[in-house]
């Protein structure tokens, strides 16, 4: 008889998750009982300066010890197991790059600690993966601040991780670079690697990220599709722009049904405040078609990232 | 043993400004050797005498503090050292090799221009040059890991290195007598004494103490320190 044993999400390799973890240092609670899986794909670690990113992704990392709770990967513990760099890639905000080295010799020195069996290979295909192959002869020292952020992306892929945990990764670099390493970013996390990314810049996640977690004062404030998210915000109502054949009377047909609270008639069409997203989203058609409206426009007015974010952070009085 | 990580760390301490501390110090102990021979002729006592207190006393600390902090507290105030920390290698490993290079540059820049200094003055004669190079090879190595042991605790290594090195090695170490049994260049001395046959001094320390001291003081040093590495703790911009 056979038995297949199916693993479970956290001893999965490449899944990161913490468990009720928090990190003070004395009095200041840096991290608070945070709970979360990073899995496959690409995920935004998102907040503000000082919400407790950095740290989360230094515990992540292995370079923090949490206080409380546990940090693994792949079921394996993460703090003080340096086997676990096999399977992540770090890179981190400060510089951290030799000087005096090349970007081949920074790079290569990675493949080889490593123990890579081709270490020139690996050096070769990560430099190329970044756009460094042109300037790998010279020093890191005399590289722009962009430069040396891609220079410590190859050296974090060298060895081909399953997870790639990146603290600020856009910062310093020019718009070009910045696209080019967004691309490559989608296109690990498409290949099935999982990347966590911190950011406070909401651009950034947008653009990149399938998936966000939230950090507000240290804690947790929310997790998944960033639409899904504000979708689960009932307490804000949402808010859509609409634009029709008949604004007036589809103003009076919707203040008729209780999901929407307010209505109102602006120079641009209608804006409508709808209390309840599934229902106002259901009811519109039906109620435009009824009263013999046509509608032209139906835009959310706060269904991007930024509008979620402005939210989180700052709660309703 | 790590090569790559020996490599990185050679390259860090003699491709940088640290190297002219390193040449500095046992220059400027040769050029002294050099002026006494030139001034008082070749003298045993004061070939003694500059061993004692200078080589042995002054120069050797403040290499080892070059050596020891340098190979690693460096890369841990700039964070540089996460790029080794964030391999599969064990921290240990990486603490010893920096502890091998640490060590070798003692023996190149402290051992070496001892032998030199003394050679300067009064040749090979008694033994001198030889019994305090082999004290400042074995003791220096000594200070390589207390040093770097330092180096991983603190970030204020090397002023806290520099106070260790000018007052417990140079002032109590040298003068106050129950001191001197702890005192890393009083082991020196009694290495150098075993070797030398000079009537001109007499270690404080036996060598039976001397050796198992610096065994076990370098050996402890290394374990701990490896220990803080695994459990260092680098945080980000935050």
């Amino acid at each position: 008889m056979t038995v297949t044993t199916v693993p479970t999400v956290a001893t999965r390799p490449g899944v990161v998750e913490l468990a009720g973890v928090s990190r003070w240092y004395g009095n200041v609670v840096a991290v608070n009982d945070v709970t979360m899986t990073i899995g496959p794909g690409v995920t935004g670690l998102l907040g503000p300066n000082g919400a407790g990113k950095s740290t989360l992704l230094h515990i992540m990392a292995g370079f923090l010890a949490p206080s409380n709770g546990t940090a693994t990967l792949g079921g394996q513990q993460i703090w003080r197991n340096h086997d676990i760099y096999r399977h992540i890639g770090l890179v981190p905000e400060r510089e951290g790059v030799y000087g005096f080295l090349t970007g081949w010799q920074f790079v290569l020195s990675a493949a080889r600690l490593h123990r890579l069996p081709n270490p020139e290979e690996a050096a070769t295909r990560a430099l190329d993966l970044v756009d460094m192959t042109p300037a790998k002869d010279r020093r890191v020292e005399t590289y722009s601040k962009g430069m040396r952020q891609r220079v410590k992306v190859a050296a974090a892929l060298v060895h081909d991780p399953h997870v790639l945990l990146l603290d600020e990764p856009f910062n310093g670099m020019d718009p070009r670079q910045r696209l080019h390493l967004m691309d490559l970013v989608r296109r690990m996390g498409s290949e099935g690697r999982t990347i966590l990314f911190s950011s406070h810049i909401l651009e950034e996640v947008e653009r990149v990220a399938e998936q966000i977690e939230v950090m507000v004062a240290g804690r947790h404030a929310a997790s998944g599709d960033y639409r899904e998210i504000r979708r689960r915000m009932t307490d804000r109502p949402h808010i859509f722009r609409l634009r029709s054949s008949d604004d007036r009377l589809l103003a009076a047909a919707l203040i008729a049904d209780p999901s929407s609270g307010a209505v109102s008639l602006t120079d641009g069409g209608l804006e409508v405040q709808a209390l309840d997203f599934g229902r106002f989203t259901r009811l519109l058609p039906k109620v435009a078609r009824d009263a013999g409206v046509r509608l032209w426009q139906v835009s959310p007015t706060d269904e991007d990232l930024e509008s979620v974010f402005s939210y989180l952070i700052q709660p309703r009085a | 043993m790590n090569t790559v990580v020996a490599d990185i760390t050679y390259r860090a301490m003699l491709g940088r400004k640290r190297i002219l501390l390193l040449v500095l110090l046992p220059l400027a102990l040769v050029a002294v050797a050099g002026l006494l021979r030139l001034i008082g002729g070749p003298s045993e006592g004061t070939a003694v005498m500059l061993m004692k207190s200078f080589a042995v006393g002054t120069i050797l600390p403040l290499l080892g503090l070059v050596a020891g902090t340098g190979v690693i507290a460096p890369e841990i105030e700039d964070g540089t050292i996460m790029h080794l920390l964030s391999k599969p290698i064990s921290r240990p490993v990486i603490t010893f090799t920096k502890f091998v290079v640490a060590a070798s540059l003692m023996a190149v820049f402290a051992a070496l221009p001892t032998f030199l200094a003394a050679y300067v003055l009064i040749q090979t004669e008694s033994g001198i040059a030889f019994g305090f190079a082999l004290g400042a090879l074995l003791a220096g190595i000594a200070y390589a890991a207390v040093f770097l042991l330092l180096g991983v605790l603190t970030r204020h290594a090397v002023t806290i290195g520099v106070i260790y090195a000018l007052i417990w090695e140079g002032l109590v170490g040298g003068y106050v007598p129950g001191a001197r049994t702890f005192s890393i260049q009083q082991w020196a001395q009694s290495i150098a004494d075993q070797v030398s046959t000079s009537a001109f001094f007499k270690a404080d320390v036996s060598i039976g103490f001397a050796i198992p001291a610096i065994v076990v003081v370098t050996v402890a040093a290394l374990l701990f320190a490896g220990q803080r590495l695994r459990s260092l703790s680098l945080t980000g911009e935050e």
